[in-house]
C-alpha cells in the first residue's frame, strides 16, 4: 500500500498526460455527484412527503356521512343520517380487525370574526373534538400537559389542548398556559395540553384547538350524532376487508340498502398512501438507474485510457519484464493505477456530492413550503458508492492489463 | 552454460511462416566471451531472445545452467531472467521517469529487496562504471555511453551469470563504444559469461569467440587468439 516505488509509477503513469488524466477523472467524478445528489435529493422528497404525512396511521380508513340512493325498509332514497356514539360501539365489538376508531367532529370557527378570547387577546383557531384514540390514528406530539383522555371524555369536561399557534397569539412568551383557561365561542375551557400535530392530515395545524368529542358534542348540541370518523386496522389486517365489514355493520344500523355504497362515503387512506410510497420507491429506483448509468459511462471512460495508456507503455512494460518483473507485478501495477484513478476522482466526486446536497438542503430549510426537506447522503449510500468504485477500477484495470501481458516480452521490448 | 540443440524457431505472420533458426547447435562454457554475428535477418537477435527467455523455441533443447528450458509460465521465466540474466540492450531502455539510480535498482525491486538497500547498492555500481555523481540524474540528461553504462549497472547489480547485450554500442561512437566494450571485457574477467550480439566485425574481434549466422544456422565459429585480437583463426563447421 505504501510501497514509495508502487505510488511513483502510478503517478508518473498518470502524470504522463495531465489533461487525458484529469478528463478521465473528471468522467468518474461526474458519475459519483450525479449519483450521489440525486439520492441525496431523493431522500430530500421522501423526507418532505413523510414528515407531511407525519405518523399519521398508513393503514386507515375514512367514513363519513353521504345521503342515501336507494329506498330502502320503506324509507325514501336522499334520506340523511347521522353517525352515533353507539355506532363506535358496535363497530368495536362487532369487528375483531379493527384497532382504533375515533370521531372527528368540528366545532365553530369564527369565520371572519374571532372565536377565542383571553384578557385583551382574541384570535379564530380550528376547533376539533378528539379522543385518545385519535392520538393513535393522527397522532399529536404533547410539548408540555397532557392529551385528553378517557375521564375527559365519560366526564364531558371542559378541558382543551392547544396548538403552538394558539400558545403564540393568546400568551405571553414567558408564560405557561398549563392550567390557564380560555374562552372559546363563549364558554370557558381549561388549558391541559400544549400539542404540536405531527401531520396535516384531516385538517391538523398548528393553529388548533382540541376538546373532548363528548363535550364538544354536549356543548354544541350535537347529541350522540358526528359526520365522520377515522378506524385503523390492526396489524397484517386488510383496509378494504375493514372497510367491507364496517359497512355492512353502519348500512343495518342505518337501514341503507345494503348495495347502497355512495350512502357512506369512506376513504382508504392506506391505498393512498401505498401509491404514494410507490411512487417514491420507483423514483428512488429511478435516480438509482441514473446515475449508476453515468458512473458507468465514467468507468468505461477509464478503461478506455487504461488500454490507451498499457499501449503506450508497452515498451515500458517489456524492459520491465525482461529484467525480472512477473506478469502478476505487471498486472497489479495496472490495475493499481486504474483504482487509484477512479477512487480518487470518485472521493472528490463524493465529496462535491455531498456539498451540493448540503448547500440544497441549506437553500430549502427556510422555504416555508419546502419541496425538499432535510436531503442528506447516506453514509451507507456513500459506502456503497466507493466500494462500487474500486471494484470498477480494478475492472476498468484488469481487461488493459490482460492484453498487456497476452504480448510476448521480445514482442513488447520491441514495441515503438 | 548453455547447450543449445538443433534449435528451430519460425514466425507465423498472416499465412506466411517464417523459418528463421533452422537448427542451432551451440555450446557456450562458464567464463565465455562469445559474439553472435550476422547480417540483418540472420536470425542473431532471435537466437538471443531465445537465450534470454523472452521468446521461446519451437524445436530443439535448451539448457541453461544445467537445467533444460521447455515451456515454462511467464512467472518462472521472469523469475529466471530476474536470477540468472542480465540484458544490455541497443537502445539502452532506461526506464524515462526513473533517475539512474532508481533504473539500476528496479531488478532488485522485483527480489523483493528493500528500498534503501537496493539504492545503496545501485549506487555502489554506479560508481564502480564512474557515474556515482550522476546517480539522481534522469536517463534523458544522460549521455548514451552514460546510459548504457547505467544499463549495463542494471544489468550487473543482481550478480547475473550471464549477460546479454544486444547490440550493445549500436548506438554509440566508436570511442565510446570501445569504453563500453572495455566495460564488458572486464566482467566477463570476473567470471560472467558474456553473450554480444553485433554486426560489427571490430566489436565481434574484442570476444573470444565469434559465432557467424546466416540464414538461421551457424556459419562459422571463430576462435579468436587470445594473445594477438587481429589474427583469427577460422574452424570449419564439421558436418
Amino acid at each position: 500500500m505504501f510501497d514509495l516505488d508502487k505510488w511513483q509509477e502510478i503517478t508518473a503513469a498518470l502524470k504522463k498526460n495531465k489533461l487525458r488524466t484529469i478528463l478521465t477523472g473528471l468522467g468518474v467524478m461526474f458519475g459519483i455527484l450525479i449519483l450521489v445528489t440525486l439520492l441525496g435529493i431523493g431522500r430530500g422528497f421522501q423526507n418532505n412527503i413523510q414528515s407531511s404525512l407525519g405518523n399519521f396511521a398508513t393503514n386507515s380508513t375514512v367514513f363519513w356521512v353521504e345521503r342515501t340512493t336507494k329506498a330502502y325498509k320503506g324509507l325514501p332514497r336522499n334520506r340523511f343520517y347521522q353517525f352515533t356514539n353507539d355506532d363506535l360501539l358496535a363497530l368495536k365489538k362487532n369487528i375483531p380487525e379493527l384497532e382504533h376508531i375515533a370521531p372527528d367532529i368540528n366545532g365553530w370557527s369564527g369565520g371572519a370574526t374571532h372565536n377565542t378570547f383571553r384578557k385583551e387577546k382574541k384570535g379564530n383557531f380550528r376547533i376539533k373534538g378528539t379522543s385518545p384514540e385519535m392520538n393513535m390514528v393522527n397522532p399529536v406530539e404533547v410539548i408540555s400537559g397532557r392529551f385528553i383522555n378517557e375521564n375527559d371524555l365519560k366526564e364531558f369536561r371542559k378541558v382543551i389542548t392547544i396548538g403552538p399557534r394558539v400558545k403564540e397569539l393568546m400568551f405571553e412568551e414567558d408564560e405557561d398556559p398549563i392550567g390557564q383557561y380560555l374562552k372559546v365561542n363563549g364558554i370557558f375551557f381549561k388549558i391541559i395540553g400544549e400539542i404540536k400535530p405531527l401531520s396535516n392530515n384531516m385538517g391538523n395545524r398548528d393553529d388548533i384547538i382540541q376538546l373532548p368529542y363528548t363535550t364538544l358534542q354536549q356543548l354544541y348540541n350535537y347529541g350522540d350524532k358526528f359526520y365522520v370518523f377515522l378506524a385503523t386496522a390492526k396489524v397484517g389486517e386488510s383496509v378494504a376487508e375493514l372497510e367491507d365489514k364496517i359497512f355492512e355493520i353502519l348500512a343495518r344500523r342505518h337501514s341503507i340498502h345494503p348495495e347502497d355504497t355512495q350512502a357512506i362515503g369512506h376513504f382508504n387512506i392506506a391505498k393512498i398512501f401505498n401509491k404514494i410510497f410507490g411512487l417514491f420507491n420507483s423514483i428512488g429506483f429511478l435516480f438509482w438507474v441514473i446515475g449508476f448509468g453515468v458512473l458507468i459511462t465514467g468507468v468505461i471512460g477509464v478503461s478506455n485510457i487504461m488500454h490507451v495508456v498499457v499501449k503506450e507503455r508497452t515498451k515500458e512494460l517489456g524492459i520491465k519484464r525482461a529484467i525480472g518483473a512477473k506478469p502478476a507485478l505487471v498486472v497489479g501495477q495496472i490495475i493499481n493505477e486504474s483504482v487509484f484513478l477512479t477512487t480518487f476522482a470518485g472521493f472528490w466526486g463524493l465529496v462535491l456530492g455531498v456539498v451540493i446536497v448540503e448547500l440544497i438542503g441549506k437553500a430549502t430549510e427556510g422555504s416555508p413550503n419546502p419541496q425538499i426537506l432535510n436531503p442528506y447522503v447516506d453514509i451507507n449510500v456513500a459506502f456503497i458508492a466507493l466500494g462500487v468504485l474500486i471494484f470498477f477500477g480494478v475492472l476498468a484495470g484488469l481487461l488493459p492489463a490482460q492484453r498487456a501481458i497476452r504480448i510476448k516480452p521480445v514482442d513488447a521490448l520491441r514495441y515503438e | 552454460m548453455i547447450r543449445l540443440q538443433n534449435i528451430h524457431k519460425s514466425y507465423i505472420t498472416g499465412t506466411n511462416k517464417l523459418h528463421v533458426l533452422k537448427g542451432i547447435d551451440l555450446h557456450i562454457k562458464e567464463g565465455e566471451l562469445v559474439s553472435i554475428m550476422g547480417s540483418s535477418g540472420s536470425g542473431k537477435s532471435t537466437l538471443l531472445n531465445i537465450l534470454g527467455l523472452l521468446d521461446n523455441h519451437d524445436e530443439g533443447v535448451y539448457e541453461l545452467n544445467n537445467e533444460e528450458i521447455k515451456s515454462m509460465s511467464e512467472t518462472k521465466a521472469a523469475k529466471l531472467r530476474n536470477n540468472l540474466l542480465g540484458f544490455v540492450f541497443q537502445s539502452f531502455n532506461l526506464i524515462s521517469f526513473k533517475n539512474a539510480m532508481e533504473n539500476v535498482a528496479l531488478p532488485l525491486y522485483y527480489q523483493k529487496v528493500s528500498r534503501k538497500k537496493r539504492n545503496n547498492l545501485a549506487v555502489e555500481y554506479l560508481d564502480k562504471m564512474g557515474l556515482k555523481e550522476w546517480a539522481h540524474h534522469m536517463p534523458n540528461e544522460l549521455s548514451g555511453g552514460q546510459k548504457q553504462r547505467v544499463a549495463i549497472a542494471r544489468a550487473m547489480i543482481t550478480q547475473p551469470k550471464i549477460i546479454l547485450a544486444d547490440e550493445p554500442t549500436g548506438a554509440l561512437d566508436s570511442a565510446t563504444s570501445i569504453e563500453v566494450m572495455d566495460l564488458l571485457r572486464e566482467i566477463n574477467q570476473s567470471g560472467i559469461t558474456v553473450i554480444i550480439v553485433t554486426h560489427e566485425n571490430d566489436i565481434a574481434h574484442m570476444t573470444d569467440r565469434i559465432i557467424n549466422l546466416k540464414d538461421g544456422v551457424i556459419e562459422s565459429i571463430v576462435e579468436n587468439n587470445k594473445i594477438n585480437n587481429t589474427e583469427s583463426v577460422k574452424i570449419p563447421l564439421q558436418e
